[in-house]
């Protein structure tokens, strides 16, 4: 599904990725944790093709995106569907329109996107809230309403970037238990974080960055203690979005 | 498209201080061009009728010369190929032309009693240029006083009109090239104030053109706008030249302006064509920075 090959991104003296090769089968539950500033966003950025590798390649679902034109981006991100750590929500259009934003943008019909759209709030749990403005949710129905954008059309990956950053533990575990469903029902996800207890918890695939280096890649991985206190120090500037 | 079209007029409104300002820079910017426009044409028209007034040349025939002589010189001009008029002024007809043209002042002409002015021939040419080659064969004919024409006026006439239209057009395409500006940063302020959106459509996978639909929309509405209220201050300035000039200076200048029908039906064409460019490449441009991924 995702396949990064030899890839490496500096930006000037400072190193993004250095020959990093990893593959993400479909279906994979996937967490990428690191310190702040191992490559993380790199990473992620380079899938949605923000930003160009130096060298090496990246095929996503069979389409080399390292050599893909500018023209071609916007199809490459609607397979893609993106949680951010803070939410990044449209704040003049409701919980509804946010979602069916997400559709308009990609010519889809009216009708269709009358169908989809409650059923990806009812997904998420938000079905009664469809009329509200992001402000008047709380930070985890905020959370409900962004993983309800980000998967309405289907996409074949889901990346959520620190997504329950902003989230107290409670909360942060039943969006936890949402993107597993959502995992269950297909989607590939990939998962940046530094939730310690989460990862543990879940069990789930761990990818481990440092200095731009893959330093484990582990099936039901947990955090190392070594891991775990640039996890402490990235949860304090937990607040910086990634992308 | 529907969307564009309905996000535009959604922004529009919403940033109603803004649009209305880049309007009014807009109008401001097209009603000078416009009152130009007004100038170059009506100064082309009476260049025109001025021209077509002197491009004449009048021959003087001596007294003695019959009518018969006249009749002869007169076949031998007509012949020229590049002569297009030639006709026959008798000297009663040259006078009551002089005293129509002295108007209140024609009794000063009474003063005299005999008829000083000559028997003329008066010729029209086709083109300016051959003037001088008429005037040189007409001058080989025998009961000629002198011949009179105004081949330099014309020209000069000629070259201040070419000169005030290039000036004109100078003045025009910097004009353009302002209000384009005035537009781009407009939409670039819109555009910022809605960066963050932008941001979030493009990571859900928005084409640049869904992007750019409508503020392109919005640009084009702002020109068509500033279009339409600037053809109708400059349509209402033209009845007022008009109905003041009409009376007395323009019988002086013994041309009318150009047709405020003809004036306005061009006028809100050209502005139509102008607004929609200007919003167009205002918006493109300002969003060019925000797009390049």
């Amino acid at each position: 599904m995702i396949e990064y090959k030899n890839v490496t991104k500096t930006y000037g003296a400072n190193i993004g990725l250095d020959d990093v090769s990893i593959s993400i089968d479909k279906g994979d539950f996937v967490f990428l944790v690191g310190p702040s500033g191992a490559g993380k966003s790199t990473f992620v950025k380079l899938m949605l093709k923000e930003i160009e590798a130096d060298s090496g390649s990246i095929v996503f679902d069979g389409t080399e995106i390292t050599k893909m034109s500018n023209r071609e981006i916007p199809r490459l991100r609607r397979n893609i569907g993106i949680v951010f750590q803070d939410f990044r929500l449209l704040p003049r259009k409701t919980v509804y329109e946010n979602v069916a934003f997400a559709m308009e943008i990609i010519h889809v019909s009216q009708r269709f996107i009358r169908k989809q759209t409650p059923q990806a709030l009812s997904l998420v749990g938000i079905s009664a809230k469809a009329g509200k403005y992001p402000h008047e949710l709380s930070a985890g129905e905020q959370q409900r309403v962004a993983i309800a954008r980000a998967i309405v059309n289907n996409p074949m990956v889901l990346i959520a970037d620190e997504p329950t950053g902003n989230l107290d533990p409670d909360t942060a575990w039943e969006i936890m238990e949402l993107l597993e469903h959502i995992n269950t029902r297909g989607a590939t996800v990939v998962m940046v974080t530094h939730a310690k207890d989460i990862v543990n918890r879940m069990g789930k695939r761990v990818i481990a960055i440092k200095d731009g280096r893959v330093t484990r890649d582990e099936r039901k991985g947990a955090y190392r203690p070594d891991e775990d206190e640039a996890g402490a120090a990235g949860a304090l500037d937990g607040g910086l979005p990634v992308l | 498209m529907i969307y564009s079209i309905k996000q535009a007029f959604k922004q529009f409104f919403r940033n109603g201080a803004m649009s209305t300002a880049s309007v009014l820079s807009i109008t401001a910017i097209l009603l000078i061009l416009g009152l130009f426009f007004l100038l170059i044409v009506n100064v082309s028209n009476i260049a025109a009728r001025v021209e077509n007034d002197f491009d004449s040349i009048q021959v003087y025939l001596l007294d003695e010369a019959d009518e018969a002589a006249a009749d002869y010189i007169m076949g031998a001009i007509k012949a020229m190929p590049e002569v297009q008029e030639v006709e026959f002024l008798p000297r009663e007809q040259a006078m009551e032309d002089l005293k129509a043209k002295f108007g209140d002042k024609a009794y000063l002409l009474e003063l005299r009693q005999d008829n000083p002015l000559p028997n003329s021939i008066m010729i029209r040419v086709g083109l300016i240029e051959d003037a001088d080659k008429v005037v040189e064969y007409v001058r080989a004919f025998e009961g000629i006083e002198g011949i009179n024409y105004y081949k330099e006026t014309v020209e000069r006439l000629i070259k201040l009109n070419r000169f005030i239209q290039y000036a004109g057009l100078m003045v025009i395409f910097t004009l353009v090239i302002i209000s384009v500006i005035v537009v781009s940063n407009t939409i670039k302020l819109m555009v910022l104030a809605r960066e963050r959106e932008i941001g979030i459509m493009k990571y859900v996978g928005a084409t640049n053109w869904f992007i750019r639909g409508p503020f392109l929309v919005e640009g084009i509405l702002i020109g068509l706008i500033s279009a339409g209220v600037s053809v109708g201050i400059v349509a209402f300035i033209y009845y007022k030249i008009e109905e003041v000039l009409g009376t007395d200076l323009l019988v002086m200048l013994s041309s009318g302006l150009v047709s405020h029908r003809f004036m306005i039906e061009n006028l809100a064409a050209i502005f139509a064509a102008l607004g929609v460019s200007i919003g167009a490449c205002g918006s493109i441009i300002s969003m060019r920075r925000f797009l390049d991924t």
